[in-house]
């Protein structure tokens, strides 16, 4: 980790994870409203991973998710306005209102959709990357999953067919220690080393802390080059942690499942925390400046959801099926 | 008075009692021990029975599966469940070529007695991965067993019926039925699997039902009767074996067959009851019947879209008006129509329900 980081990016990193806490915020304080009808699997504390790993790839490189994709979508680009439509049901959301807050979708900056079905999207995002690589493409297809996937069957199948066919796929798995409200300690054992795993099947890999977007950015970074090189997939993890509930908004310290000590350690490696500290030339009035410059951006993506009307029933539309017109 | 609980203590007072006479009996699921206790179906047993008989597993659907059918081939009796059918999807494997074929195909010797509780979803934005019933898909194959109680007796009754039987039991529960009220007595008793209930005699129209529906089909002929139509609902509680003689002998006495489903209608629960009055109740029938069940599409997200995928009561209503050649009251086209222009969300089970699941 001895790469130097621009000043720059360094600034764009810490723009990028305060734009998407203060977005998960603001859903937060509006969900009592009882307007956005749907669960909402906040990414509050989670923003390092998906910020330094988008930064580290292209935006003609592709991204699948999980029931936790607010972070991924915002970092690879993905419109706020649509997804704020999207989790008020309304039509112009980004799945017009047909998804909710677990499928986010938008192909124009390669954000190619989220799945809650625990580990489902994993092959889905090793299909996109064969897909380039049979059309003889190099766009990089990275797959968010959270380490309760890799208990799946379904992550090794998929893992070994990427290093089968060195397809180009960023394995990124984001450990945040529970899966709902199950600990990790109840369903892997302590020695099992999901890095290891997938060295085992000849690819690169790599782990690091996932509040300290700089160290993400950086272990991204080398894993793409590798891909890039040709050498095939690459698997990265990072340890992390939410900090509000698995589903909903809000705290959960209080029910049993961990501990308000645990949060606490937590919550002071905060990757925004962390990342402050490191940012020299950010003055007070530069945060502020930034923060007021958000919630304009913020406060106007909930008018536009707020005010866009519901889908109309339309049996047509509700098709499930595509049409074979060319 | 007999007591009066919800249906979700109903299915945790079975399991606990059948715990407590069986030390055979484990359970296992995500979240099993968590502290919402699935939907307050299992609180207190982790702590009563400790992590070896209430156990939380791997993300690992099919496997997890296959290692409860080996455990209850081996002699345990497991429970397990899935917070929605939707993640038991993966474990298809398992559950139809093992757990529903060991016992015939290795001569009859060995039993795979585990019981699957799955939760169906619905409302709130549960969208197109998080409400699937898909009972017909289950009851499909040979070997499996298929209950679907619609009240906290019969949710009790069976879940001590699944329990007890020695064959592979998908236990189907709605997650909108979890916070219903029901007379249920405290001593353990059981609800026969492929037995179904008359729920409300009548002599016009036969109404089968399942699940949630049960509910809507009361509420539908609660209006019907102030029409002076008198419709007899069946609840079928177990979808397989299904009860074909209470159907037929229902249909005797009406000469009129109306299903209503909380699934899809093609190739659903709701074409093989038809099948049931059509092949053998020919002579019975007065019309042809009629199904209420979900159109042939995806559930949607926005409840905008959702208001206009769940069947209620008032398309049950209509059905049953149109068959009996009554006019339909306008009372009913106004709800229809306020249904489709409504801005009222119909996406939670009771005002109390503020999500998000």
């Amino acid at each position: 980790m001895t790469q130097l980081i621009a000043k720059d990016l360094s600034l764009e990193f810490f723009k990028e994870m305060l734009r998407i806490r203060m977005i998960e915020e603001a859903i937060a304080n509006r969900y009592s409203e009882q307007k956005m009808r749907c669960p909402v699997h906040l990414s509050i504390g989670q923003e390092a991973v998906a910020v330094g790993v988008c930064k580290a790839v292209l935006h003609t490189d592709r991204l699948i998710s999980n029931h936790r994709a607010h972070a991924h979508y915002l970092a690879k680009g993905g419109d706020l306005k649509k997804m704020m439509a999207e989790i008020y049901g309304k039509k112009t959301g980004c799945c017009l209102g047909r998804g909710g807050s677990m499928h986010l979708v938008d192909m124009s900056v390669g954000m190619m959709g989220s799945t809650p079905i625990v580990g489902g999207s994993i092959p889905v995002g090793v299909g996109l990357a064969f897909a380039t690589f049979l059309k003889k493409e190099s766009d990089i297809t990275a797959i968010f999953f959270g380490e309760g996937s890799t208990e799946e069957g379904v992550f090794v199948e998929s893992l070994n067919f990427a290093a089968l066919k060195k397809l180009p796929v960023l394995f990124v798995c984001e450990n945040n220690l529970y899966s709902v409200y199950s600990p990790l300690d109840v369903r892997q054992p302590k020695e099992r080393d999901r890095i290891a795993i997938a060295k085992a099947h000849g690819i690169f890999t790599k782990g690091g802390f996932g509040n300290d977007v700089e160290e993400v950015y950086q272990v991204a970074q080398e894993a793409v080059d590798s891909i890039r090189s040709g050498n095939g997939p690459a698997y990265i993890e990072f340890e992390t942690y939410r900090h509000r509930e698995h589903c909903g908004p809000n705290f959960d310290n209080h029910i049993g499942y961990r501990t308000e000590e645990e949060f606490l350690s937590w919550e002071k490696k905060c990757p925004l925390k962390i990342h402050r500290n490191k940012l020299k030339g950010l003055s007070e009035k530069d945060f502020e400046d930034l923060r007021s410059e958000i919630s304009h951006e913020i406060e106007e993506a909930i008018q536009f959801a707020e005010k866009s009307p519901f889908p109309s029933f339309d049996p047509d539309l509700e098709n499930p099926y595509a049409t074979n017109s060319l | 008075m007999t007591r009066q609980i919800k249906y979700n203590e109903a299915i945790l007072e079975a399991t606990d009692q059948a715990m407590e006479l069986d030390p055979r009996i484990y359970l296992m699921g995500l979240g099993v021990p968590d502290p919402k206790g699935i939907f307050g179906t299992l609180d207190g047993l982790a702590k009563k029975y400790g992590p070896n008989r209430v156990m939380d597993m791997p993300t690992s659907e099919n496997a997890m599966t296959g290692i409860g059918i080996g455990s209850a081939i081996g002699g345990m009796r497991p429970i397990m469940t899935h917070q929605r059918v939707d993640f038991f999807l993966l474990a298809l494997d398992q559950l139809i070529n093992n757990a529903a074929k060991w016992h015939y195909m290795f001569g009859g010797e060995m039993t795979a007695p585990i019981v699957i509780r799955l939760i169906i979803g619905r409302g709130w934005g549960q969208g197109p991965q998080h409400s699937q019933s898909l009972q017909s898909f289950f009851a499909h194959i040979p070997g499996l067993k298929v209950v679907m109680p619609s009240n906290p007796y019969d949710a009790k009754g069976l879940l001590l019926s699944a329990v007890e039987d020695n064959n592979p039991v998908v236990y189907l529960e709605h997650r909108w039925l979890h916070g219903v009220f029901g007379e249920v007595p405290k001593e353990m008793y059981r609800v026969p699997i492929g037995k179904a209930k008359i729920v409300r005699p009548g002599t016009d129209v036969t109404l089968v039902a399942c699940s949630h529906m049960v509910l809507e089909a009361y509420r539908a002929a609660k209006w019907l009767e102030e029409d002076g139509v008198s419709v007899e609902i069946i609840d079928v509680r177990s979808v397989k074996p299904l009860d074909k003689e209470t159907i037929l002998t229902s249909l005797q006495k009406t000469g009129r067959l109306v299903v209503a489903d909380p699934d899809w209608k093609f190739v659903g629960f709701s074409s093989e009851i038809l099948a049931v009055g059509v092949e053998e109740g020919f002579s019975f029938l007065k019309c042809a019947p009629a199904r209420i069940a979900y159109p042939d599409r995806l559930c949607p997200t926005s409840w905008a879209l959702a208001n206009h995928f769940y069947p209620t009561a008032k398309e049950i209503a209509f059905e049953v008006l149109k068959m009996m050649g009554k006019k339909v009251k306008a009372q009913i086209y106004f709800e229809e129509i306020m249904k489709q222009f409504s801005k009222e969300s119909m996406d939670v089970p009771s005002k109390e329900f503020t999500g998000p699941f």
